[in-house]
């Protein structure tokens, strides 16, 4: 593929959340329909939006990534409803030899009919998880997940701390075991069996261990964990933010669950991400850090944030409105159409194509340097 | 700035105290170099100047230590990071960020700079750092003496007073070590920063300390001084302070420029005397060949068609810069990576080719990190481990090890051992096969000199026997002692491959002391010029 590198220099990068947000939209979208010409629009526009915007880092790579496995997730679900799937009436393509189950196992069903009917089901389901999948790869791809972590409240910050450590000794774990595996060659050993597994281990965790207490020796002498709040104020503080956090997945859950009762829905949801607000906002009072650069949030973030809202809204408000346009029968079988209300809302959520900033490319010279041959470690998130 | 008061360290499980009756006063601005042996207490020294030894290693900690004032017993490492910078020996462990901005900034933030002040001493750091190209680089992508700059920049940026470094350039290139001594020398002279560092390689930094203290290890009380007065009977000493007490010159030349400037009579003496005796080219016989071999790490070439030819009972130095490609050429010889084009040859067979247990008989390689090669809880469960891999007699690889090391028993861990003592154990395992063709990769990190003159004679010892023997080294010094040939790669190309004299003798980055001081002389070592006024 080639580029066309934008006149504009580069000015900053949008901030992650904004992004995040954006997804998230799509992807609430994308729970609400089994509209395969809706979710097909959902991908696309996902799709334009990150080859427009995404930047030539390693985690820009995740969209493709996500797309497979949904490719993968709509592939098991057709290959379960062919195999066990409850029977479902109708055209019968191909028929399966039936295996008989005992009593204890009623209600499943090897082999059988199957139909067009149950087929196109199991097609829409699977490609509605594919596409709710594909929304958090877009989201992984254009908002560097370190950055995101850097976003989080000053009181989260020791678990943002945890995570991006993490991040970066899973890469040093993979080179530290292609290392011992060479050295291991080097000994004349074949590495196989418990012994082979131990061998390896030993000094790989070995290492992993000296490094990590290095690496607590650096953070202490820079200054990690200066000023930070008294026990009791922040054993408090945690236990309002996990409280609120609770809520918060409660009250998705209901929202994105059609079947649950609304009170479940927005009610919890306002009042988790409440009491997590407070719990966040006490425990970052006492904080004492300041930030470098910190993601600024101007127009442009709001713009991307609720084109991906009125995306939201638009497939919500449509599936009040008009329940089997987004739901399309299969038994019968009835062909699906294009609601006009859900299909603006989803356009709309192109906008952050052309109104957040143009990416930076820029191209790195990496040379190997260690010995043996370090492992090309790709950064997967 | 920096006072130590009859300071005792122990730690805890051991009976003897590390340090003992420790005074030493550092004032503002002073650069001195802490030096001794390894494993005798240089690191927990530094360590003790921000509290990390006792408030994060644990141990007993008598007397006093202060820094601006602040007491370490009353102030937690983190508490004393707004005026103590500390560097670790590994700068890539020590990173908490990923990028090159970032990371010079994660110290201020934890100490609350403001976010305007915090922008404007990044940038000057960059500027500082020579730096400002790879501001947005991650850090893994870096060179060994960039990431070296960064970690030091990274705790300059809160604008500490005193900075603390340990073997800032033990794991550097020549020249990515003078980068980094120049960023120092830059630091003290024009900020005023007062340092204290340890390390190894006295040749590259004695000349710039203000003051010596030497470490003599076993609790015995510090030797501190000026630099010429300290090593004028220290047990550690650079080649050109040898050669400064063999031609008996008071003061001491800590300097290259020092030496040279007096060397004019013992120039002279030395063109009367007989030339130093230079191996001829080794005529054993072919043990190992590469033709043409190109490699390459996702599709950038790391060997651009290199032919090396290995005799037996030669000694060869690799060199060239970090990233020049010595350990992929190392790798393809010992048969960890095949070349994508030419062929590699080792006593006849392709060793990429070879099942692992023909692999040893044929060539060993100790990597960088000797620990690697050892997996097993005891040094005698090691040496038995290897005698039934390489198919010989039991005790022949404690036999090897226990000839090469002193002071160690077989019942002992390989992670207890002295980074000498874990070299000759991965020595020792790689030779129980007695290998035609034994490779070691960058063999003197961490070794101070007596562990260096212990490695010289094994490897002397091990070209006598037949064995032909590579060296991937930044060491100079250790290139110049043992080596008849050495092989100069840049960029994946062989750019010299001659006797060492003839390479090593003109070449700005890879002469040794000696060599400088006497140039155009073709005298390498100390041992070279003392034989030579004794036959004179």
């Amino acid at each position: 593929m080639t580029w066309h590198l934008p006149a504009l220099p580069h000015l900053r990068a949008l901030h992650p959340g904004a992004w995040w947000l954006w997804a998230t939209g799509l992807a609430t979208a994308a729970s609400r329909t089994t509209n395969p010409l809706l979710l097909g629009l959902i991908l696309a526009v996902a799709g334009y939006v990150v080859a427009a915007r995404r930047t030539d880092a390693p985690w820009a790579r995740a969209y493709g990534f996500y797309l497979r496995m949904g490719l993968v997730v709509v592939a098991i679900r057709v290959v379960f409803a062919i195999v066990v799937g409850a029977p479902v009436p109708g055209h019968v393509l191909v028929h399966l030899p039936e295996v008989t189950l005992p009593d204890w196992a009623a209600g499943v069903r090897l082999g059988g009919d199957v139909t067009l009917e149950g087929l196109l089901g199991a097609v829409y389901a699977g490609l509605q998880l594919a596409t709710m999948l594909t929304c958090v790869g877009a989201a992984n791809a254009l908002a560097n997940p370190r950055r995101l972590l850097r976003a989080v409240p000053g009181a989260l910050y020791e678990v943002g701390v945890a995570v991006v450590v993490a991040l970066s000794f899973t890469p040093q774990l993979v080179e530290g075991v292609t290392r011992v595996r060479a050295a291991r060659r080097l000994r004349g050993r074949v590495h196989t069996g418990m012994r082979g597994l131990r061998g390896v281990a030993m000094p790989v965790l070995e290492g992993a261990l000296e490094r990590s207490v290095d690496l607590a020796a650096a953070m202490d002498a820079r200054g990690f964990g200066r000023g930070a709040a008294e026990p009791g104020a922040r054993r408090r503080s945690g236990a309002l933010t996990l409280v609120g956090l609770l809520g918060v997945c409660v009250g998705l859950y209901g929202l994105m669950d059609a079947t649950s009762p609304t009170a479940l829905g927005l009610p919890v949801l306002v009042v988790g991400a409440a009491v997590a607000a407070a719990g966040l906002t006490l425990g970052s009072r006492r904080s004492t850090r300041s930030r470098y650069r910190p993601d600024l949030w101007r127009a442009q973030e709001w713009v991307v944030s609720c084109s991906g809202l009125v995306a939201a809204l638009g497939v919500l408000i449509g599936a009040a409105l008009d329940p089997a346009a987004l739901a399309p029968s299969t038994s019968p079988l009835v062909a699906p159409t294009l609601p006009v209300l859900p299909t603006l809302a989803l356009l709309v959520a192109l906008l952050p194509a052309w109104v957040a900033p143009p990416p930076e490319r820029h191209v790195e010279a990496v040379e190997p340097e260690s010995s043996p041959a370090p492992a090309r470690v790709e950064e997967v998130v | 700035m920096i006072t130590f008061e009859h300071v005792g360290i122990r730690y805890t499980g051991s009976d003897a105290p590390v340090l003992s009756g420790v005074d030493l006063h550092v004032p503002e601005g002073e650069l001195v170099l802490v030096v001794g042996r390894t494993g005798s207490g240089k690191s927990t020294l530094l360590r003790a100047v921000n509290g990390l030894v006792p408030h994060f290693t644990g141990g007993l900690l008598s007397g006093r230590v202060t820094v601006a004032g602040r007491d370490t017993r009353e102030h937690r490492p983190r508490d004393l990071a707004d005026v103590v910078g500390y560097v670790g020996q590994d700068p890539l462990s020590g990173f908490v960020t990923d990028t090159v901005e970032e990371e010079l900034a994660y110290g201020m933030e934890s100490l609350g700079v403001p976010p305007e002040v915090m922008r404007r001493r990044v940038e000057e750091m960059l500027d500082v750092l020579g730096m400002a190209a790879q501001r947005g680089r991650p850090l893994v992508t870096l060179s060994a003496g960039q990431q070296q700059r960064v970690a030091i920049g990274s705790v300059l940026t809160p604008h500490p007073r005193v900075l603390v470094l340990d073997e800032p350039t033990s794991a550097l290139d020549p020249s990515a070590a003078e980068d980094v001594l120049a960023l120092l020398q830059r630091l003290v002279h024009d900020l005023g920063m007062t340092v204290l560092m340890a390390e190894h390689r006295l040749e590259r930094v004695v000349q710039y300390a203000d003051r010596l203290v030497l470490v003599p290890g076993g609790g015995r009380p510090l030797v501190v001084g000026a630099p010429a007065d300290v090593l004028a009977t220290a047990p550690v000493a650079p080649p050109v302070v040898e050669l400064g007490r063999l031609a008996g010159w008071t003061p001491l030349p800590l300097s290259v420029r020092d030496a040279r400037r007096r060397a004019g009579e013992l120039a002279a003496r030395l063109g009367a005397a007989p030339v130093p005796f230079s191996p001829p080219p080794a005529t054993g016989d072919l043990v190992a060949e590469v033709r043409g071999a190109i490699v390459r790490y996702d599709g950038r070439p790391a060997l651009r068609g290199v032919d090396l030819q290995l005799r037996a009972g030669e000694v060869v130095a690799l060199m060239g810069r970090n990233g020049a490609g010595k350990s992929t050429l190392l790798s393809t010889l010992v048969g960890l990576r095949s070349p994508d084009a030419g062929s590699v040859r080792v006593a006849g067979e392709d060793p990429a080719a070879l099942p692992s247990r023909e692999l040893v008989r044929r060539v060993g390689m100790v990597p960088q990190e000797p620990g690697d090669l050892l997996y097993a809880d005891t040094v005698g469960q090691e040496c038995a481990e290897a005698d039934r891999d390489a198919g010989v007699p039991a005790g022949t690889a404690y036999a090897v090890f226990a000839g090469l090391v002193t002071g160690a028993t077989p019942g002992q861990h390989p992670r207890d051992l002295s980074e000498g003592q874990r070299l000759a154990l991965a020595l020792a395992v790689v030779l129980a096969g007695r290998p035609p063709v034994v490779l070691l990769d960058e063999p003197t990190r961490g070794l101070d000199y007596p562990g260096k003159a212990a490695l010289v004679q094994v490897l002397r010892g091990l070209a006598a026997d037949g064995h032909a023997v590579v060296l991937a080294t930044h060491d100079v010094e250790l290139a110049a002692t043992v080596t008849d040939r050495t092989v100069v790669l840049a960029d994946g190309e062989v750019v010299s491959d001659g006797p060492s004299r003839d390479v090593v003798v003109s070449s700005p980055a890879f002469a040794p002391q000696v060599a400088k001081v006497l140039a155009p002389l073709p005298w390498l070592t100390v041992a070279e010029v003392a034989a030579s006024l004794k036959a004179g």
